[in-house]
């Protein structure tokens, strides 16, 4: 069997990171200028990383499917980001935070990676200040934090309800500013669509331009990809329309491996859907948890009139209503992780308490707040989120409490990494939510925008040198080295036949049906019967796809279906991993929750003793079962308990 | 209470960015107010794939009204009638049973039509490139909290920087004009003590670059800022201006 070097450090957790930097390889500036790298995406990771990479010397290639770099999805993220700067005096340290971030991950995650991600957090609020993002601030000038789940301190640093737009914004302008010297050459509409490698290691990828759809070769020295999460798998989700799995499964299928496939994170505070027609779910940042109650009526006769329109929610009086998160974790209240929030709104609608005309929801409540501070405080600090809401549910909730219900928003699976965010395939490099390193089997809220800068500014600067270090003989390839011919034509056969199917369903309406699959069995409470049932249906959805799908138009053009069934054909077999990986992982931690493992009060039941480990699966060929390896999780400097949000 | 009703689109067709465009007239029935535009569009698209036709070609990403990617004119008015709204936070509860909706792209000189309602918005990334960035690289910068900065300050510098960059408001100029996304960039950067360093470099390359790439002049008539989804003020123009007049004094 394959052993896992996932090259850690030697010596205490604190110096580990340290200790690398001190005895890495480097490559000197005239170097840097001989060599290319490719990254794929421009969300944070991406963008923080081609510009960092950039302004050290090297060639940077970037490419993203929007049509600006500004676009990425990073640019919807709402709340916050975490730091351990302590600026509110409440105790705060890297330790607190790398220990929150592994517990909040159900012990889950690699020590050294999250030590690693805790110590960097500092460098990343200072960096984006000097480039002007501007965060929130106390009348004294200095900046201010507020509360998210999984932490006791008060360390979420946030520009309105928009801090992913503006942490995006800063690594834009970044990128920018290496676009305008030339040291990044920009490709915008522009899809990967497969990565090559030569002599084993990722030497370029495939890229379909999405304006001609014209097949186009590039070459690097490294290929980084940083292109997001796959929870599009299940249709309806947060994420953006566009947002796909494919680069990340394209690299596994030429033997990188994917890990933790299961682990998908489903976040508490959506907006509920309501209807077929739906495309996407919106989220209600976290950091509405930090003033807003979230509760049900008390009493099952209540819910019925309120589910039926005879009862309004503000006609409940305070004693025949269940705040049932404040009862059940007395110690985190409404702040609990969203594994653990998520699951108790599905525990009380599945009895009959939820609310809203289909009972899938549950109230989100502010009236307490705007008492206690005044209306003016909880506008300041949440006005954007309540004005979107009432775009969308024509309902003010000022007024009358928010309904939300739990929906699909991050992976923190993906592709297997070392401590240097290399994956399995040398040369090829996986940052951002991308990769599985650092979120274990649940992400606490504010800490996707830390990793993803994180890994793009302080971290794969640094590693990818001690690749690259080795490379500075290796001059530029060719791209009409055999190996690009074979993966371009590889593409191109299978465009062809996605053309040629010429059946009766549009795109849309199988990824529904997979959407549903997916929320049925391999959603937020699993078991190993619906997972086998999930396996099979998943199966012959793909045949039923690759039998009768219709795309109009041509593969060579302008063609947003042909995108789309590209996607979607990845998006299925992702979903049968997932399901897999599922039913192999019997026990349950953070967001992967299996039915037959709970304790008697219904939270997740870990089984330290046989799953502590990543599951990494390797690819072995069209219609044969994957590969499953471990790489055995340690815990060298902290003690695994059962989590507990209660005391 | 929002029911379902029954709609007539008239839709700008255009195959490439040198061909000609026309109008074409579509029937939708039952399409539920409770959805977006964005979704009353998709049902469009699926009827007709349905029938075997090429579904319109739309930007849209995030539908949650802060990428920036969607960009329709819509019954005259970039991102529709709603205001403080982009197009996929638009909903059709906004509409009345029986209406007729008339869809076009941005027309506006910097950004040229690649197909139907797709359009080609570079021009805004060049101008970002020419000087919309503080100078710095990764590493070596001060602490965060090492220069306070007046709250008001710092309000006022997320209020600009709150543009999503979608084009609305040289798509609403009569004159074309990029002022208000300029400014906006400009403001922010003036605003904060990291920026102001470059403050005089950064609005004369800005500026310069805008009119290089042929976009109008400003003439005050504040389309720009009744249209925008983000509410940026114009003011931000008013201080572009002195910004841009104060670095020239300089020269």
């Amino acid at each position: 069997m394959t052993k896992i070097d996932s090259k850690i450090p030697q010596g205490p957790l604190a110096e580990k990171w340290t200790n690398y930097k001190n005895h890495q390889k480097l490559v000197n500036p005239a170097n840097k200028r001989r060599l290319d790298v490719i990254v794929v995406g421009t969300g944070l990771a991406g963008a923080s990383a081609a510009a960092s990479l950039a302004e050290m010397g090297f060639n940077v290639l970037n490419f993203c499917i929007q049509d600006s770099p500004r676009r990425a999805h990073s640019i919807a993220a709402q709340g916050g980001i975490n730091a351990a700067k302590n600026y509110q005096n409440d105790g705060d340290s890297v330790y607190r935070l790398f220990y929150d971030t592994i517990k909040g991950g159900d012990y889950r995650a690699r020590e050294a990676n999250v030590y690693r991600l805790a110590e960097v957090s500092n460098a990343i609020i200072d960096q984006c200040v000097a480039q002007g993002v501007p965060f929130a601030r106390e009348y004294g000038g200095l900046l201010d934090n507020r509360s998210f789940g999984g932490a006791q301190v008060s360390r979420t640093f946030y520009a309105r309800g928009q801090t992913g737009q503006q942490l995006l914004l800063g690594a834009y302008s970044a990128l920018s500013r290496q676009i305008g010297l030339g040291k990044v050459k920009m490709y915008t509409r522009y899809e990967m669509v497969d990565v090559v490698k030569v002599e084993g290691r990722a030497r370029g990828i495939i890229a379909r331009n999405l304006v001609t759809g014209k097949l186009e070769r590039f070459a690097a020295h490294a290929v980084v990809v940083a292109t997001g999460g796959y929870v599009n798998t299940f249709f309806l989700s947060t994420n953006a329309m566009a947002s796909n799995g494919s680069a990340v499964w394209r690299c596994y299928k030429k033997g990188a491996w994917f890990a933790n496939p299961c682990m998908v994170q489903i976040h508490p505070t959506c907006i509920p859907v309501h209807g077929e027609f739906q495309s996407k779910l919106t989220l209600m940042s976290e950091s509405l948890r930090n003033d807003g109650r979230i509760w049900v009526p008390k009493k099952l006769e209540d819910a019925k009139a309120i589910r039926e329109g005879r009862l309004k929610p503000t006609d409940l009086k305070e004693e025949d209503r269940d705040y049932y998160l404040e009862r059940r974790y007395p110690a985190f209240g409404n702040l609990v992780p969203r594994d653990v929030a998520s699951r108790a709104a599905k525990e009380r609608c599945d009895a009959g308490y939820g609310v809203g005309n289909t009972g899938l929801a549950v109230y989100l409540d502010f009236s307490d707040a705007i008492n206690r501070l005044g209306k003016h405080v909880v506008e300041a600090r949440y006005g954007n989120l309540f004005q979107m809401y009432e775009k969308i549910v024509d309902d003010n909730p000022y007024e009358t409490p928010m309904m939300i219900f739990p929906a699909l928003h991050y992976s923190m699976g993906g592709l297997w990494v070392d401590y240097e965010l290399q994956t399995s395939v040398p040369g090829l490099f996986a940052i951002g939510e991308a990769n599985f390193s650092d979120h274990g089997a649940n992400r606490l809220g504010a800490s996707a925008l830390m990793q993803g800068l994180a890994d793009g500014y302080f971290v794969l600067p640094y590693t990818i040198q001690n690749y690259l270090a080795d490379q500075i003989r290796v001059p530029r390839f060719s791209t009409d080295l055999p190996e690009f011919a074979e993966a371009e034509k590889g593409i191109r056969d299978r465009i062809n036949r996605l053309m040629s199917i010429k059946g009766k369903r549009s795109v849309d309406s199988i990824h529904k049906e997979l959407g549903h699959i997916m929320w049925e069995y391999v959603g937020m409470a699993r078991n190993a019967e619906g997972l086998k049932v999930a396996i099979q249906k998943m199966k012959d959805l793909k045949k039923e796809f690759w039998n009768n799908v219709y795309i109009p138009g041509k593969g060579d053009d302008l063609n947003v279906e042909l995108e789309k069934a590209l996607r979607l054909a990845d998006f299925i077999e992702i979903g049968e991993l997932m399901a897999h990986d599922s039913y192999d992982r019997a026990e349950s931690c953070g967001g992967h929750f299996r039915e037959e493992h709970q304790t008697p009060e219904g939270e997740a039941l870990r089984h330290d003793d046989e799953f502590s480990y990543v599951s990494c699966w390797e690819y072995q060929g069209e219609d044969k079962d994957p590969v499953m390896l471990k790489e055995p999780l340690d815990y060298e400097f902290i003690v695994r308990q059962q989590r507990n949000y209660k005391s | 209470m929002d029911k379902n009703i029954n709609i007539t689109l008239k839709v700008w067709r255009q195959k490439g960015p040198k061909e000609k465009g026309a109008f074409e007239t579509y029937q939708l029935k039952d399409i539920s107010q409770g959805s977006s535009f964005l979704e009353m569009l998709d049902v469009l698209n699926e009827q007709l794939i349905n029938e075997g036709k090429e579904p319109v070609v739309f930007d849209h990403d995030c539908r949650e009204g802060i990428c920036g990617m969607c960009s329709l004119y819509i019954d005259g008015h970039p991102h529709g009638p709603d205001q403080s709204t982009t197009t996929c936070q638009l909903h059709m509860r906004k509409f009345e049973d029986g209406a007729t909706i008339t869809i076009e792209p941005w027309r506006s000189a910097g950004f040229p039509v690649i197909r139907d309602l797709m359009v080609d918005r570079n021009a805004y990334d060049k101008i970002i490139q020419a000087g919309g960035f503080v100078s710095v690289n990764t590493g070596g910068v001060p602490d965060a909290n090492a220069i306070p900065i007046p709250k008001k300050d710092a309000d006022l510098a997320m209020d600009a920087a709150a543009c999503i960059s979608c084009g609305a408001c040289a798509a609403a100029c009569k004159n074309g004009s990029a002022m208000l996304f300029v400014s906006a960039k400009v403001s922010q950067l003036a605003l904060l003590p990291q920026g102001r360093v470059e403050a005089a470099r950064r609005a004369k390359a800005m500026v310069a670059k805008m009119d290089e790439l042929g976009f109008g002049n400003c003439t005050n008539t504040r389309a720009c800022e009744m249209e925008c989804p983000k509410d940026i003020s114009i003011s931000n123009i008013a201080r572009l201006n002195r910004e841009f007049i104060s670095a020239k004094l300089q020269d």
